[in-house]
């Protein structure tokens, strides 16, 4: 049975600090490594920083491309598990993914995607922690229509600037 | 051992033979410069040396850095370097800025970047993980600094989408540049980054103009480089976070506040051109800023928690569409209350045209001041400028800001910076140097930061711009212990930003012990480290040249205008005490080990390891 964790994403409360990127290659890697996060923070054009995450959709695309059974979800949170072993890096996931989350990792080349920490995201906790709460633990059920928020960050940051800069938001991208 | 915390490479881009190399140092070397301005000072000596003084900081010879530190990252703020003969001083400026590039480059594998030469036709570097390589400009030349970087995102993010389709998303690179400013090279024109922040001091924006560098930018996928005890670095990152989420002011306000505090509680901020330093004026209040135009009140660089930085929005009226940040302290009072404007919505206006033009927000605006005043005094005339120049006429200063940047009419003599532009007004109206030096506001030809030390009562006091090797530069004043050592001088050089900078020097040093593996103090930096590095630059802004050199004693001093006294405010009549920056400069002078007349001496260079500097010195020794 999926219990009801998410995390709930506010990209124009998003500092851009990066901590959550630290934080959890930290844990994931063992060391700080930016682009082997599972969560990346895209920085579109600059004020316009949006956390890309795995937002746990309810039918899992990703899971159901992929060819080899690589991936899984996790039972106690609905996270998608990467068995490292049986994946091919085909990038099945990825295209299949509405928001192109998973990411090949720089490392070894496998599919990468958030696996909630095991309950307890590092991420949340550093942004938390210093009081942006762009990343918050929700506990809603499926009724947040979870797949609505994987998104292609650009796209994201293009709302989201329109929504700070107002008419200028339309050439801040391109 | 190799020393933690380094990528272990740099590059050595020869932009006039299209031939990229790489190059490691001793780990000697960086254990005695570390890294950022240190180390640049260090490729300054070693590649130009007893040619210094022969050498145009504009010329394809001039090499020019771009250096990350070994903290870079890892302690709060990551920041790069920039560096190179400065045309504003002819000395070395360590100028740093917070940009993602500083990631970038370092997860790409590299330390740094040395440019010599000049392109034939504009071009801008690329950094990836497979390497570097240059890539045709030509139709970015010419942009302002926001277009710029709204084309190099996109089109840097297809060009890596193209080569690697199927790993994912990309993400934009991170990147510097410069604006118009920088192309035609204004003398003091600023290397622009994130649309609003700069490496302004020492005129780099026109190193890159003079050889045809439109940007850097940089992609990296890998870690960051190991450092030597990793668990320490964790808890010590984590405590220094604790340490930025503490300082509740710049987490609110940033420096935002200052622009009314400074004039009204510490009458030390630039009014018309440093005639005044108070001013009383409600509508630069730090609310007036929050409540219009601020759209994001908590904005960080890569790894920083104090958010001092935050995203200011014209949404209605004249200058509709400006987007900048907060504006901070420096560019509150240079491109407002300097130039009498005391309006949030243009000061923000003026502030954003810097960003765009790729002026720098402090050094343009005091030369704007400093024409201002010219044309208050009758001195520069509406004939001399094409219309009238006066105080607060925020259009005005638009396009006084514009001509400097295209290097039209006045603006092409302005361009040169205030201390040259004075010399040239002189010149053209046949008047004594004197006559006009007297109203120019800049040590060693830099201009002078935002901070004044008239009324002593900001952090800057009388001898804190007149000794120090950066001039004007507020980043890095001195005193006349060796408390800037292990400062300014640390912090630019391990490269992470001041503000996010522990209270505490002793976790600072611990962590750059735990990155580096380097048995290094706080002691240590003092006595010998800064001491080296500072006085390696002193040598080289001795011998400055080739079209201006600063004597020693009469150029180590401040602007004549800090000594008049006060005119207004609640600390009227008071005025830089000249007896005592004479006296507190040759304690610094000594402190370094330097003679009474700011010459390094010849045991102090011995001791430091200096020793083929001494020759070079012998002229300036009475
Ligand atoms: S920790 Fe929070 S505020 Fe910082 S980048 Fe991540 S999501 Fe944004
Ligand atoms: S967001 Fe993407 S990676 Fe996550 S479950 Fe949905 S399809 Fe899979």
């Amino acid at each position: 049975m999926v219990k009801p964790l998410w995390i709930a994403r506010d990209p124009s409360a998003c500092s851009g600090c990066r901590r959550c990127e630290l934080a959890c290659s930290m844990h994931h890697e063992g060391w700080m490594w930016p682009e082997a996060s599972r969560i990346r923070v895209f920085m579109p054009f600059p004020g316009l920083e949006v956390p890309h995450l795995c937002s746990q959709c309810q039918d899992y695309p990703c899971v159901e491309a992929c060819p080899v059974e690589a991936l899984s979800t996790d039972p106690d949170y609905g996270a998608v598990i990467v068995d490292r072993e049986k994946c091919t890096s085909c990038g099945a996931c990825i295209r299949a993914c509405p928001g192109t989350v998973p990411y090949l990792h720089p490392g070894d080349d496998k599919a990468t995607i958030c696996d909630l920490c095991g309950g307890e995201p590092e991420c949340v906790e550093v942004c938390t922690e210093a009081g942006y709460n762009a990343l918050t633990i929700v506990n809603e059920g499926p009724s947040v229509h979870r797949k609505l928020y994987s998104r292609n960050p650009v796209d994201t940051a293009r709302d989201l600037a329109v929504n700070m800069f107002g008419e200028k938001g339309e050439e801040v991208i391109e | 051992m190799t020393p933690g915390g380094y990528a272990g490479k740099w590059l050595d881009v020869d932009l006039s033979k299209e031939e990229i190399e790489e190059f490691s140092f001793p780990d000697e070397t960086l254990e005695q410069y570390f890294g950022g301005r240190g180390v640049a000072t260090k490729i300054l000596w070693d590649r130009v040396g007893r040619r210094w003084s022969d050498l145009d900081a504009l010329a394809p010879e001039n090499p020019l850095i771009f250096a990350t530190g070994p903290m870079t990252c890892y302690y709060p703020g990551a920041r790069i370097c920039v560096s190179g003969k400065s045309p504003v001083s002819n000395g070395v400026v360590g100028s740093t800025a917070a940009t993602e590039f500083a990631v970038d480059i370092r997860t790409a594998g590299y330390d740094g970047v040395v440019f010599t030469g000049k392109a034939e036709k504009p071009v801008y570097l690329l950094v990836t993980d497979e390497g570097a390589e240059l890539v045709d400009a030509s139709h970015l030349w010419g942009l302002n600094g926001e277009k710029t970087l709204i084309k190099l995102n996109k089109e840097v993010r297809e060009t890596l989408k193209k080569r690697k389709p199927d790993v994912g998303l990309w993400k934009e690179p991170g990147t510097m540049y410069i604006g118009p400013a920088g192309e035609n090279m204004v003398r003091h024109a600023a290397v622009m980054a994130k649309i609003c922040h700069a490496a302004g001091y020492g005129g780099y924006g026109s190193v890159m103009g003079s050889k045809n560098l439109k940007a850097v930018v940089a992609k990296g996928r890998g870690r960051l480089p190991a450092v030597n005890a990793p668990e320490s670095v964790y808890l010590l990152w984590r405590k220094a976070h604790r340490d930025c989420m503490t300082n509740t002011t710049f987490r609110r306000w940033g420096t935002g506040h200052l622009g009314y505090g400074c004039g009204a509680d510490t009458s030390s901020e630039p009014v018309r051109n440093w005639q005044e330093e108070w001013h009383d004026e409600k509508t630069m209040g730090v609310p007036h800023y929050m409540d219009r135009y601020w759209v994001k009140v908590k904005w960080s660089d890569f790894n920083c928690t104090t958010n001092c930085m935050k995203v200011s929005c014209i949404k209605a009226g004249r200058w509709k569409g400006d987007i900048t940040d907060v504006p901070d302290y420096e560019l509150q009072a240079y491109c407002g209350t300097n130039l009498g404007i005391f309006d949030p919505g243009d000061n923000i206006h003026i502030s954003t045209l810097m960003d765009k033009l790729g002026h720098s927000g402090i050094n343009c605006p005091n030369t704007m001041g400093y024409a201002a005043e010219l044309y208050q005094r009758g001195i520069l005339t509406e004939n001399d400028i094409g219309f009238k120049l006066e105080w607060g006429d925020t259009e005005a200063f638009d396009r006084l800001a514009h001509m400097m940047a295209y290097r039209e009419g006045i603006g092409d003599v302005l361009a040169e910076g205030t201390y040259r532009a004075a010399l040239k007004i002189a010149h053209m109206k046949g008047l004594k140097p004197d006559e006009l030096l007297k109203y120019a506001v800049h040590v060693k030809g830099i201009e002078i930061g935002a901070h004044g030390t008239r009324s002593d009562k900001d952090y800057t006091q009388d001898m804190c711009y007149a000794a120090s090797v950066q001039g004007g530069d507020h980043t890095s004043t001195v005193t006349d212990g060796y408390s800037d050592m292990s400062g300014a001088v640390f912090q630019d050089s391990a490269v992470f930003c001041m503000f996010t900078a522990s209270p505490s020097q002793e976790l600072i040093f611990d962590f750059a012990k735990a990155v580096t593996g380097f048995p290094i103090t706080v002691d240590s930096w003092r006595r010998v480290n800064g001491p080296r590095i500072v006085t390696l630059q002193k040598a080289l802004l001795l011998m400055g040249g080739p079209d201006v050199t600063w004597e020693p004693v009469k150029d180590d001093d401040n602007p004549p205008r800090f000594y008049e006294p006060l005119p207004t405010g609640p600390y009227k009549g008071m005025v830089t005490d000249r007896e005592r920056v004479d006296i507190r400069t040759q304690a610094y002078f000594e402190t370094l080990g330097w003679d009474e007349r700011g010459i390094p001496k010849k045991e102090t260079l011995d001791r430091l390891g200096l020793s083929d500097v001494d020759p070079l010195m012998e002229k300036f020794r009475q």
